[in-house]
């Protein structure tokens, strides 16, 4: 069975008398151990479709099952759980906690998500920050660090409980290129390692080139599915 | 729960000015809570003890109706021999109680052999008196300090307006309860200093010189004056005494006795009141400030984290987590404020005492201020303070907790 199973999703926002329709009977499945991609112009649904996927909204209708749970029926608890037990999130903004360390903010979710003991819990978050070229900036705050540092640190942040799905807007946008294809090495040694499945929202080539399904949205729609490098290329690697 | 409390500390410094501001707020609420309750508390303690061990006792037991008619000063609600035994027993059962000191009270007219005014005679055992209101011996000016058998000790106001001194003779002339009219010569063994209650007219003689004075063939008694041990537990002494002698009523089922504490004695019990009454009003206004303030802080933080709320939120964070960083941000900010305001208002009380100011209360000069704070205080206060914090929190913690992540998210 698929680890994501989306069928005829619809999310419709109303703003006023007016209704705004961000998905329209979208379909699709992901497999685990997966990089797929979606991309589309602005206002396409990306966004709409990573929070849904995410559990952070529900659709308006249509089912959505993500690791075996009906995430439209969730509640506000356990939704919360469900999002602690299987999913990592990169933010566009980044999204650090400012009042925490650079170490703290990828300590978060193994500290008050999940509660992973302290001695494993400090080899994951060193082990990943050096990963991601943070090891020195340990102790900074995020006002201190730059741009892509601080996608470095989201980055981390969101692979730190080895989640079965990591869901990531934009994650390379703020990243020079080197930075970029590390961050990008990192997530495919995940996925390979530990079967976590990479669902982007994206306009970086980079990210697209590495993509083993690619989905275009348009006006809330799936107007095209493609298999740039396929599941071949990952097995290959 | 180390690291919510961290966090918590670390929003607080983040936005340093309005926490000092706000904890600022608190603290001069609990500094004027502290500063007040300690000096009204020794104002009002002081003026208590010039009443209950210069004049009063700290509990009274009469014969049921006697207070009522109390100007009278009626022989007729005396406490007969039998009855005085029954409370004796009663007081000797009570481990609290330290002293006793029968009285026998009467109105009589006060002579200088050139004019006669009234005044109100105590009819005393000296020891026992002097044990029950330790005070006394210190308000007698002139004179041997004591109430020898012969000797009356009048108040200074009296003695300045009939022109006697220690030594001179007077007579006293006093009704009994037969109607005869009775005089008894005496010298005046002292003059007494005022002391604030009513007791502008009292003076003291010796018991036995009361029971001549009223031709007595057996001792009645006006009232009972009883010492306690500890201040502090004089309602719990008033308490078992009434207990005890509710069993002792009359032929028409009714109680024989009343007891009265201080309280019911004097009128300062409403100034005593009225000074309790103020502590809460500010106790009061402490509880809106903090109540307020913080909920204040509180909203508006909530109101400036609502992205970082989406993101622990998107994370996975419980909803109860959440609620728990923010009320122990409030918490947090409580104890800021309460640990402040406890110590500067401790240090203020601690000034003010080592300047020993001092004050006249009626005709009592020189009372000097004495204001303490005890280990209690400071907890209730703080206990209040800390308590209206996190209550205060609750609405902001609540609506952080129950916000939809996405919408969180999506906040500029």
């Amino acid at each position: 069975m698929s680890l994501i199973v989306a069928k005829d999703l619809s999310k419709t926002y109303s703003t006023g008398a007016a209704k705004v329709e961000a998905l329209k009977q979208v379909s699709f499945e992901i497999e685990a151990a997966s990089f797929v991609s979606f991309i589309g112009p602005s206002a396409s649904g990306k966004t709409t479709l990573l929070n849904l996927l995410g559990g952070l909204d529900r659709p308006t209708s249509g089912s959505l099952t993500v690791a075996g749970e009906d995430v439209s029926l969730l509640d506000r608890r356990r939704g919360a759980i469900f999002r602690g037990a299987h999913l990592g999130f990169i933010f566009q903004d980044f999204n650090l906690i400012p009042v925490l360390t650079v170490y703290e903010n990828v300590e978060y979710p193994l500290l008050l998500v999940r509660t992973t003991p302290s001695a494993e819990r400090a080899a994951r978050v060193a082990k990943l920050l050096e990963s991601v070229g943070m090891g020195d900036e340990a102790g900074k705050y995020p006002d201190q660090i730059s741009g892509g540092q601080k996608q470095r640190v989201a980055v981390a942040r969101a692979l730190v409980t080895e989640p079965a799905i990591v869901l990531a807007d934009e994650p390379t946008a703020n990243l020079d290129t080197a930075t970029a294809a590390a961050v990008i090495g990192l997530m495919r040694q995940m996925k390979d390692r530990l079967g976590t499945t990479f669902i982007f929202s994206t306009h970086d080539p980079r990210v697209v080139n590495e993509a083993e399904v690619l989905y275009n949205l348009e006006d809330g729609r799936i107007v095209g599915r493609r298999e740039p490098r396929g599941r071949a290329y990952a097995q290959a690697v | 729960m180390r690291k919510l409390f961290e966090i918590a500390i670390r929003n607080l410094v983040r936005n340093r000015r309005r926490t000092i501001l706000t904890g600022s707020l608190i603290a001069v609420g609990i500094i004027a809570v502290v500063v007040f309750g300690a000096v009204a508390g020794a104002f009002k303690g002081m003026m208590i003890a010039q009443f209950t061990d210069a004049v009063l006792g700290d509990l009274e037991v009469h014969r049921r109706g006697y207070v009522a008619s109390i100007d009278n000063l009626p022989l007729t609600l005396n406490l007969s021999a039998q009855q005085v035994t029954a409370v004796e027993r009663a007081l000797q059962s009570i481990p609290e109680v330290e002293v006793y000191s029968p009285r026998v009270k009467l109105g009589a007219m006060f002579s200088n052999y050139l004019e006669t005014t009234s005044i109100r005679l105590n009819g005393v055992d000296p020891e026992r008196e002097f044990a029950t209101v330790p005070l006394l011996p210190s308000r007698i000016k002139g004179g041997a300090q004591t109430i020898r058998k012969g000797e009356i000790l009048i108040p200074d106001l009296l003695a300045q307006g009939m022109k006697v001194k220690v030594g001179s003779a007077v007579v006293v002339i006093a009704t009994n309860q037969d109607g005869s009219v009775n005089a008894l010569q005496l010298a005046v063994g002292g003059v007494l200093v005022s002391a604030a209650g009513p007791s502008g007219r009292d003076a003291y003689i010796h018991m036995d010189d009361a029971r001549e004075l009223l031709r007595m063939e057996e001792l009645e008694i006006s009232e009972i004056a009883i010492g306690v041990r500890e201040p502090g537990r004089v309602n719990e002494v008033y308490a078992q005494l009434t207990r005890l002698l509710a069993s002792q009523v009359d032929a028409g089922g009714k109680p024989v006795f009343e007891v009265h504490t201080w309280e019911g004695l004097s009128p300062f019990s409403s100034i005593a009141r009225m000074i309790d009454l103020l502590a809460v009003f500010i106790k009061v206004a402490l509880v809106a400030i903090v109540l307020i303030s913080v909920m204040n802080v509180m909203l508006m933080a909530v109101y400036e984290r609502i992205r970082e709320i989406g993101t622990i939120a998107a994370m996975g964070t419980l909803p109860g987590k959440i609620l728990a960083m923010f009320v122990i941000e409030g918490f947090s900010l409580g104890v800021f404020g309460t640990v402040v305001g406890g110590a500067l208002g401790s240090v203020i009380v601690l000034l003010v005492r080592a300047a020993r100011p001092t004050f006249d209360f009626a005709r009592v000069e020189g009372l000097v201020l004495a204001p303490v704070v005890t280990a209690g205080d400071l907890l209730v206060v703080s206990g209040i303070v800390v308590l209206v914090s996190v209550l205060a929190s609750l609405q902001p913690a609540f609506k952080a907790s129950r916000m939809e992540p996405v919408e969180a998210l999506r906040h500029a």
